[in-house]
């Protein structure tokens, strides 16, 4: 019965070979709520065919992942689905809970955004995979799906399989969850894999290696991939074709190479200019892409790109451009009235945004270029320890382990890392503003530790911070002008010049100071981030700490923060040290760079040359994690793929702390890598970098640098 | 892990030590077992009354201090709780009564769990539809409403209904039908059928308060992108929340089982006096009564014995149930 279902679907597949395997035809969905209903995507065409990998790009709320749920069949019962799915040819809408089921995880399975919460946390990591196998071979016997369970956690690329397969989720990384999400995908061998945001939680080092990991899945199953991103990096490497999507529609698609090469939607060109780039980050300034996507409850007729849109015009307002094939190629589309005059070149895609003018050399503050900030040998460990009767302490982690740097008045140090490698525990030891465990903070040529509450408390004028998280670091029941002032309460300047003072950071943050009395909730979050660094400013600090001040925005909007807080250094003078996993938002904004493994400073230097032509292995590997918009460039290089995750910082490794990774100590002969193993490197100047690697000449033994 | 638990099950026990000793040192300062033998006639002379009182080890003359470690001594050395005001030893009144109260307990609790655990994923399941609202508001009424009365409540249906069945189909006046004849399934019917009001009235108010918390525990997990996970393997929506939602919702029920159990104690010792059950709970109110101080104690010693276990019976449970706390 079996067989004969699926010899005659071969045969079918067979006498239909331009069928698509999955076809998305003008599909709508709809969220009905109290407020009137929501339109999440509007009209969306879209094909994949067997074994091709589709990219579909877009800002969060554009309608990318409500599509793809859609196709799964997972979306709230409330939503109402227009339009039709066909997956070989059969539709997949009005299917029963029952039907559907028989598919997922079968014929079409999905691969979702955040691996720490989508693993059931009761259930063994092996269980949860064998469990999809069963649901699908009623005559799989149970011990038979627990090893094909240890196989897939094998070609995942989990160490010690049979031992992991009895983990449960808390005890894996989340690298190695999203593996074995990974490896549930793969288990029965579908043939469409729907990956939505695989990598946005994961650090680049490990994106790269679940990257790699998806295309080797799609290589041994041979399924289409659909991998839906807000990265255009991740898809210039991986896919064929790509969809981009804005307010509910597609609005541009292609092969890669054409949108790449060639964008022809204005916004399309706007998300690329926008986008800090490895490849020419540093040298020219962002083009930010200005306003916010238009609510899709209350969508006006015309363009919904038209209010952002530099190149409008008045037939954009009228009416919505439907998609338009550019050229001869029926693959390449967009949705622009203007498309014709952008393919032809009559309208130049580098003009349609004006680059923003660089501050007047009259605004520019000057200052001497003394050290504002020096940070020796810092550390900072924590006792683990164990036993609930009798506590003692079974190991340190070594959050900070000797950490220097320094930072001069007016210049920005970007101080980069995997998440857990002790960045956010070296600023929050800084900010603190007192005696540290070992080591020394200078501030203001002042050591800390030496400062009386009095001081500090007037130091902290002096040094003021911004936070990852817009939305999590203002209070939502304060207005505006009460959270922007909170800093000047504390030093107790009287409320009429406190309010003063408000609006003008809030003007020079780019905000209307007329908002003050307004609530954090009703500010986009580029807006609220510009909240945080005005309430940042208005002590008039001389040094800024930014943790991570963009990686929670938009990539449109990303931009314009950036630019603002290089103009704020430049008319104020400010000094920045600047946190960040995003290497080429800090390849834009920062003069100098230290490069953080396990609690140390591996590399540090000027920014132009650690991105030039870095030193250190763990650096070399961390720039060639990071994806480039370009699909020519992703292709010609070699990545350095790291293995495994960052150690736990309990972990007591002699000599070298980075060798148990170091793609380079592998290249060593004997006795280079004894050295690595007993003695650890200290820093020293390798070009015109500090380094700390024994054998950094021969860091070009591994993969030459970037461009 | 059995390192764990047997901590905490120390903690317990030393919990129970303190709630019992206090127990005692609060009953002998406020209580006044003299005050049982001044309203006699012919009135006892102080010395004899004095007597009486120090062969209980309640004379209010001798400081509490001195009482509880004769209590204490009297405890450790001949296992002794002392002796009720009607000479009968505290343990043998314990022992006679705490069946009566354990099996009344342990069948409302179990069947509470059950019921309310139901309940609660039902109307989580179920949010805002009208399956929910009802069993929302009927269990607030329930919570909301005296345990006492939830008795008479009962009562008032059974007489009804056995006044138009005709017969004496429900027996709700204590345990068992004095003076019965009949063979051992004779007994046990009428045992059950004694048991029938009593145990809806507890199953009623533990159930109530067990779906409230299941339910809000449930609907935290109904988001949770674990499902959306199991639903993507092939999972159909029912079987995904049975297999993945449910298990991890009852991991916090497991705490609320403790807590929820000196509630159940509570009630249970009105809903023994309404059914007119000669058990703990009986014996507890009694003890106030009477101002027996030896009893009350007795009777406290009971209850925190209980908690004790079911305190340790949750931590168990928990740790079953959840890998993340194993160690």
């Amino acid at each position: 019965m079996t067989n004969t279902l699926i010899n005659s679907a071969a045969a079918h597949r067979e006498r239909t070979p331009a069928q698509h395997l999955l076809e998305v035809r003008d599909l709508t969905v709809t969220f009905p709520q109290p407020s009137g209903a929501v339109t999440a995507v509007r009209g969306v065409n879209y094909h994949v065919d067997k074994g091709e990998f589709l990219g579909i790009v877009g800002e969060s709320g554009s309608g990318k992942s409500v599509s793809s749920l859609a196709v799964m069949g997972l979306l709230p019962s409330s939503a109402k689905v227009g339009g039709d799915i066909l997956f070989e040819g059969k539709s997949l809408l009005n299917r029963s809970d029952k039907d559907m089921s028989k598919l997922r995880g079968d014929g079409i399975s999905i691969i979702f955004q955040d691996p720490l919460s989508a693993l059931t946390p009761v259930y063994t990591i092996g269980a949860q995979i064998a469990e999809a196998l069963l649901l699908h071979d009623s005559k799989l016997s149970q011990l038979a799906a627990n090893t094909r369970a240890v196989e897939l956690l094998k070609v995942v690329g989990i160490p010690n399989p049979e031992r992991r397969a009895q983990a449960f989720p808390h005890e894996f990384s989340g690298g190695m969850r999203q593996r074995a999400m990974i490896a549930i995908a793969i288990a029965n061998n579908p043939r469409l894999i729907i990956a939505d945001e695989p990598t946005t939680a994961l650090d680049v080092t490990i994106q790269a290696q679940i990257l790699e990991v998806l295309q080797k899945a799609k290589e041994l199953t041979g399924a289409a991939v659909v991998l839906i991103t807000h990265d255009l990096g991740v898809v210039a490497g991986n896919a064929d074709r790509l969809a981009v999507m804005y307010a509910g529609r597609i609005v541009e698609t292609g092969t890669v190479d054409e949108v790449f090469r060639a964008p022809s939607m204005p916004y399309t060109i706007g998300l690329l200019r926008s986008m800090p780039n490895l490849a020419t980050a540093g040298h020219t300034r962002l083009v930010p892409l200005e306003g916010r996507p238009p609510l899709l409850s209350n969508l006006a007729p015309g363009c919904p790109f038209a209010d952002r849109c530099p190149a409008v015009i008045d037939a954009c307002r009228t009416t919505e451009p439907p998609l338009m094939q550019i050229g001869d190629d029926p693959l390449n589309a967009s949705a622009c009235i203007r498309v014709a005059e952008i393919a032809s070149g009559e309208l130049k895609r580098g003009e349609i945004y004006p680059v923003p003018e660089p501050v007047a050399p009259a605004e520019r503050a000057d200052v001497e270029p003394e050290n504002v900030m020096a940070v020796t040998t810092l550390k900072r460990h924590f006792p683990l320890t164990k036993g609930a009767i009798f506590k003692h302490t079974v190991g340190i982690v070594r959050a900070v382990d000797g950490v220097s740097f320094e930072i001069k008045a007016g210049q920005t140090l970007g101080l980069v890392g995997e998440s857990g490698c002790g960045k956010s525990t070296t600023i929050m030891e800084i900010l603190e503003l007192a005696k540290p465990q070992a080591g020394q903070v200078i501030i203001n040529g002042r050591d800390v530790a030496t400062l009386s509450a009095k001081e500090r408390r007037a130091l902290r004028q002096d040094i003021q911070v911004v936070f990852q998280d817009p939305m999590a670091s203002l209070d939502p029941r304060l207005p505006v002008q009460d959270i922007v002032g909170e800093p000047l309460t504390v030093h107790g300047v009287s409320a009429k010049d406190r309010l003063k003072k408000v609006a003008d950071v809030l003007e020079l943050v780019g905000l209307d100071p007329s908002m003050a009395s307004r609530y954090p909730h009703e500010f986009s979050g580029g807006q609220r981030q510009r909240i945080g660094i005005a309430r940042a400013l208005v002590t008039d600090p001389k040094i800024v700490v930014l943790d991570e001040p963009v990686s929670a925005l938009d990539v449109s909007i990303q931009a314009g923060v950036i630019n603002l807080l290089q103009d704020l250094q430049e008319k104020l003078g400010l000094s920045y040290l600047f946190v960040a996993h995003d290497l080429a938002v800090v390849r834009q904004i920062a003069d100098n760079v230290a490069v953080m493994y396990l609690g140390r400073i591996v590399e540090s230097g000027s920014a132009e040359q650690i991105f030039e032509n870095p030193q250190h292995p763990y650096t070399r590997a961390l720039l060639s994690a990071v994806p480039v918009p370009d699909p020519a460039i992703e292709r010609s290089r070699t990545r350095i793929i790291l293995d495994g995750d960052l150690p736990s910082p309990t972990e007591n490794i002699s000599g070298c702390n980075f060798r148990t990774r170091c793609p380079l100590y592998r290249l060593m002969d004997e006795a280079g890598q004894k050295r690595c193993a007993t003695d650890d490197p200290e820093p020293r100047l390798v070009g015109s970098t500090l380094v700390a690697c024994h054998h950094a000449e021969n860091t070009d033994l591994m993969a030459p640098a970037l461009t | 892990m059995i390192g764990f638990i047997a901590k905490r099950f120390i903690n317990y026990a030393i919990l129970s030590a303190i709630a019992t000793l206090s127990a005692y040192v609060l009953a002998s300062i406020i209580l006044n077992p003299a005050s049982r033998y001044l309203g006699r006639n012919p009135a006892p002379s102080t010395e004899t009354i004095n007597s009486i009182l120090d062969g209980f080890g309640t004379n209010p003359n001798t400081p509490v201090i001195e009482r509880l470690w004769a209590w204490i001594v009297n405890l450790v050395a001949h296992g002794s709780l002392g002796n009720t005001i009607h000479n009968t030893s505290v343990i043998s009144e314990m022992t006679a009564r705490a069946g009566t109260s354990l099996r009344l307990l342990i069948l409302g609790t179990i069947i509470a769990a059950v019921i309310g655990v139901v309940l609660g994923v039902w109307g989580a399941v179920r949010q805002y539809k009208t399956s929910d609202q009802v069993i929302s508001y009927a269990s607030f009424t329930v919570l909301a409403m005296p345990s006492f009365v939830i008795g008479i409540l009962l009562m008032i249906t059974a007489t009804t209904l056995n006044n138009v069945l005709g017969i004496q189909l429900i027996n709700f006046t204590g345990e068992y039908t004095a003076g019965l004849e009949g063979g051992w399934w004779v007994h046990f019917w009428d045992r059950a059928a004694h048991l029938l009001l009593p145990t809806i009235s507890l199953t009623l108010m533990g159930a109530a308060g067990y779906s409230r918390y299941q339910r809000s525990a449930m609907l935290d997990v109904l988001s949770a992108d674990y499902i959306r996970t199991a639903r993507s393997k092939g999972r159909t929506r029912g079987s995904a929340l049975l297999r993945h939602g449910v298990r991890v919702a009852l991991i916090p029920m497991s705490t609320y089982f403790a807590y929820s159990f000196a509630t159940v104690l509570a009630g249970a010792a009105v809903t023994e006096l309404v059914f007119s059950w000669h058990g703990m709970g009986e014996m507890l109110m009694q003890a106030i009564q009477q101002s027996d101080i030896n009893a009350f104690t007795g009777a406290i010693l009971f209850n925190a014995i209980l908690i004790l276990i079911a305190g340790t019976l949750a931590d168990i449970v928990y740790a079953a149930l959840d890998p993340r706390v194993r160690v």
